[in-house]
């Protein structure tokens, strides 16, 4: 019981997902469901993005498996031509974690929204990154309750004006990718609906990774929450709001590369390119064992919305050995050379027993 | 000069002491050595929540009772005829329950003013006349247990706590156990602790040696093995069957087993011990939440798996809504529920099987599931057995209840042959199983097998049969979302029909009914199995007609429950709740049942059992 284990590390995340035999196409991973969202959703640009991107991983349709929880992004899973599930209200992680825990043969995808994976269901989303379950976890951040027909979310502004905050919200929200990354999680990214080839780049990151992905996707809400990330959309501001970010690359954004990011105190802040010396620019490193680099990346955005400023891409990406692999790897080893049969026997008359004749 | 030696067919010891005396352990190795011997035995643990309350007050009294016989028994017994009283609060706590003759021994070290005035003693009851009805031996076991480890090199404090190895030597004179078994097991236990192992091995010896030298003790007993049918036995707790169960049921059926559980009182060692046997391929998942454990369990179980959470009533509460989930994806997933006493916190290490309702019921919308209740601690075994083969062949939760009595109380079990144990035969789905009005084929997720009326289960993986599930309603059939009111109704339908179904799969519910001329027959479920059979005995031996039955499938209930309760004048209903069960059968059946309902968070005895019943039968 107590022998030594070896930890299995840096194993790669679908190593043991069977391979498709024929090239597939985005077409045999769309199901014959008739998608609902309202016109102008943001998750029609995601499932879009999905559905092209899987076959590039090129594993079996049938090992692949969404689990989703409440909301109107977890209705996704419908609209796949996978194995899939639609939960109950942020229990996705758990429900997820225990299929891929028990099948290291699926390719095993979460998604979720800010009111799915943070409010109720915030509990299950830290400990499934806290264990790095082989889960690639895709949250849909439109900052509203969108399927309840529009309260605050705990990604909502402060003083947001919504149905149940007729005076202004009094929450202060999250910012979910600090979350994640107070949470351990190994493989921390955020990018947006509408930025497909963006979208496409972070989700074959994803994939790669051994252990828990966790992607936040800006996702507009056209009802309830519209043009909310606009200002990382509109060519007028988006040069300025968003920062690129790129593992081996100097951090620098705004027209023409203007503006950069540098050390400061114990975190970073935003400079002109200009005026500092090109060596103190900060050169992204998204493998950085310790998480405090990628926090800070994660602290840049400021403003009434907090969105000026806001990194997109692979914040962190580190080994870490799944606890899919660590779990396997003692049930592995304990059950080398079993048979079952006769283990339950002996197991059944092991310790004091006695004979009456 | 050779004691007396005194032959008795049945003894009842109580040990009692300070949660820090080591009485659980002094009964576990009591309880073995009355194994090994023959006796046929059923224990009682009885603990504070508290893990060490302020020694040597009431609340943080510990006891364990055990009850060995050379017959076949079915309870811990009524009342002790041994006390073993470790300390004043022992005593004070335990008195009560201890009828007049019977032998009490004291360990008079622990007499002291400050102990006396903790649990309000004024004059030490050694002194005056509180105990003259029984047969008290003042035996100073601290001062005795010291002075016997005196060459050793420990603390005054270890060679105290050895006192309890002390006090199971000189019990196990008295009543002719081997300490072999214990010396062997002291030798492991304390194994990176030599000094600990030969000051526990002496204390016991000393214990005994006592016994055999000393004239307070003139006469040992002895208790003859017990007839019981050939076989290989060993003493097993309930929650230590219910874990084999599990295990048994992986084997049989070929899933793996995955259990997801948060720790919780008295559930826990099912977790404790199912993460030992990784052999068999268990994956334990030790949850953040009672929700993500069930959680996990039925995300297991979609991956294929025998999926299985093992928790007490508060745990239930929160996991009905996954549970809820597993109704409507119609997916196998086992519920443990090791009853305490409630409702909220409750008393954590007390018994009671007042979760019946919530079993039943607890879920919103119309949402069967299966019950199935373990009737003994060895039964717990065949119990797991069951609620997974329904699971898995039914595609429907099932709720396995036992208690915290059947977790933590022991017996001997005849063991089983593993190939005589019931094989569970699991189909995933591999085709299509639905023709299209052009020629073409499809999978159908909620197609029906036309005799379980279970549903294909198509695990990810298999090709060809991608599908999704979900909670939102589905088309009877083809598994899509539907809002259709007709289709609601059917499917709620289907559901319970479904559940309804299992009862053709179970055998019909049996009375004990010797002369077949009694008109009472008292009916049972889950651990009130021991005290019913023990009180329908004692009425039989004083010539009184009785008939007993015993539920193990609380839902559905065997095809011929109804008529079999017709066929007796009075059905009398005893439970460890308000009444439940009663509720549930006048409900049904339009029987007025009679309910013997106490909640006391302690099992039924024998005898309050005999007169209530002698009441109904003498009355009929």
């Amino acid at each position: 019981m107590s022998d030594p284990v070896t930890i299995p590390n840096g194993r790669h995340a679908l190593s043991l997902v069977p391979k498709a035999e024929d090239k597939q196409t985005a077409k045999e991973f769309k199901s014959d469901q008739e998608v609902r969202w309202c016109p102008g959703c943001g998750d029609y640009a995601i499932l879009a993005a999905f559905q092209s991107f899987l076959p590039s991983l090129g594993i079996k349709r049938e090992n692949t498996v969404v689990v989703s929880g409440i909301g109107c992004s977890s209705r996704f899973p419908y609209y796949m031509n996978t194995y899939g599930m639609h939960s109950i209200h942020g229990r996705a992680p758990a429900i997820a974690s225990g299929l891929s825990v028990s099948r290291p043969d699926l390719s095993v995808w979460m998604i979720t929204g800010d009111g799915d994976a943070l409010s109720i269901g915030g509990n299950h989303l830290i400990h499934a990154l806290r264990r790095n379950v082989n889960l690639k976890i895709l949250l849909f951040n439109n900052r509203i309750y969108g399927l309840t027909k529009g309260q605050y979310s705990p990604t909502s502004e402060l003083g947001k004006v919504t149905k149940s905050t007729p005076f202004g919200s009094t929450d202060a929200p999250f910012n979910p990718v600090s979350l994640a990354l107070g949470a351990e999680a190994s493989f921390v990214a955020r990018t947006l609906d509408s930025d497909r080839k963006h979208l496409t780049s972070v989700l074959a990151a994803a994939a790669e990774h051994n252990g828990s992905a966790f992607i936040e996707i800006y996702q507009n809400c056209p009802i309830f929450n519209d043009d909310a990330f606009e200002v990382l959309k509109d060519p007028s501001s988006r040069d300025e709001a968003v920062i690129r970010v790129e593992h081996g690359q100097p951090i620098t954004f705004g027209p023409d590369g203007s503006r950069c990011v540098v050390r400061s105190g114990f975190g970073l802040a935003v400079a002109d390119t200009a005026s500092v010396d090109p060596a103190d620019i900060v050169v992204h490193d998204a493998h950085d064992a310790d998480p405090t680099y990628a926090f800070a990346l994660s602290r840049l955005p400021a403003g009434s919305d907090a969105l000026m400023h806001t990194p997109m891409g692979v914040l962190r990406d580190v080994p870490r050995p799944s606890y899919d692999d660590l779990v396997r790897a003692q049930v592995e080893h304990a059950a080398t050379g079993a048979v079952p049969e006769e283990d339950l026997d002996r197991l059944l008359y092991s310790g004091d027993t006695w004979a009456i004749v | 000069m050779a004691k007396q030696v005194r032959q008795l067919d049945r003894v009842v010891i109580r040990f009692a002491g300070d949660s820090g005396d080591g009485m659980q352990l002094t009964g576990d190795r009591f309880t073995a050595e009355s194994a090994q011997l023959g006796n046929d035995l059923s224990t009682l643990p009885n603990f504070p929540a508290e893990i060490r309350a302020p020694a040597g007050t009431l609340p943080g009294v510990s006891s364990f009772q055990l009850h060995f016989a050379d017959y076949d028994i079915l309870t811990p017994g009524d009342a002790p005829n041994v006390l073993v009283a470790m300390n004043p609060a022992a005593l004070k706590a335990n008195l009560r329950d201890v009828p007049r003759a019977a032998e009490i021994i004291v360990n008079t070290d622990e007499f002291t003013k400050r102990n006396l005035a903790k649990v309000g003693y004024e004059v030490s009851p050694l002194d005056d006349d509180s105990l003259d009805a029984y047969a008290v031996h003042r035996v100073p076991l601290t001062s005795l247990t010291v002075k016997a480890l005196e060459s050793f090199d420990i603390s005054k404090k270890d060679a105290e706590r050895s006192k309890n190895m002390f006090a199971l030597g000189l019990l196990s004179w008295m009543y002719n156990r081997s300490v072999e078994g214990t010396e062997a097991f002291l030798r492991k236990k304390f194994a990176n602790r030599p000094e600990l192992v030969e000051a526990n091995v002496t204390a016991l010896k000393a214990g005994w040696n006592y016994g055999e030298t000393t004239e307070e003790f003139a006469v040992r007993y002895e208790v003859k093995p017990a007839k019981l049918p050939p076989g290989t036995y060993r003493n097993i707790t309930g929650n230590l069957a219910l874990a084999y169960g599990l295990i048994a049921a992986s084997v049989r059926s070929g899933r793996p087993l995955f259990l997801g559980a948060y720790p919780i009182t008295p559930a826990s060692d099912v977790l404790h011990e199912l993460s030992k046997h990784k052999k068999f391929g268990v994956v334990t998942f030790q949850a953040e939440d009672e929700i993500a454990a069930v959680g996990a369990a039925l995300g297991a179980s979609y991956g294929g798996a025998l999926g299985v959470t093992s928790t007490s009533g508060p745990g239930v509460a929160l996991k009905g809504e996954t549970i809820g989930l597993a109704v409507m994806q119609e997916l196998p997933l086992v519920i443990c529920d090791i009853q305490r006493a409630g409702p909220s916190t409750g008393m954590p290490t007390k018994t009671e099987q007042a979760d019946l309702n919530m079993a039943l019921y607890g879920r919103h919308g119309e949402s069967p599931a299966a019950v199935v209740a373990a009737s003994s601690p060895s039964d717990c075994f065949y119990a797991a057995m069951e609620a997974c083969r329904i699971a898995l062949t039914y595609r429907v939760p099932v709720l396995l209840l036992s208690d915290g009595y059947l977790a933590n109380g022991s017996e001997p079990w005849k063991l089983p042959k593993v190939d005589e144990l019931p094989a569970i035969t699991v189909d995933f789905a591999t085709e299509h199983n639905h023709e299209n009005p052009d020629g073409s084929t499809s999978f159908w997720p909620y197609q029906r097998d036309p005799e379980t009326l279970a549903r294909p289960w198509a695990i990810p993986g298999t090709p060809g049969l991608e599908h999704r599930i979900g909670g939102i309603e589905k088309a009877d059939g083809t598994g899509e979302i539907s809002y259709d009111p007709a289709n609601h109704d059917t499917m709620v339908r289907l559901r319970q029909a479904k559940v309804d179904a299992i009862a053709r799969s179970i055998p019909d519910l049996e009375a004990d009914d010797p002369t077949g001329e009694a008109k009472v027959l008292v009916l049972g479920w889950g651990s009130t199995y021991g005290p019913i059979g023990a009180a329908v005995r004692r009425l039989r031996g004083s010539g009184h007609q009785i008939a007993q039955a015993h539920l193990r499938h609380l839902n559905p209930l065997p095809p011929n429950t109804e008529e079999l309760l017709r066929r007796y004048d009075k059905v009398v209903v005893p439970e460890m709740n308000l009444g439940q069960l009663s509720q549930l059968l006048r409900g049904k059946f339009l029987i007025d049942v009679i309910g013997y309902n106490k909640v006391r968070g302690l099992p039924f005895t024998a005898g309050e059992l005999e007169t209530a019943l002698e009441e109904i039968v003498k009355n009929v």
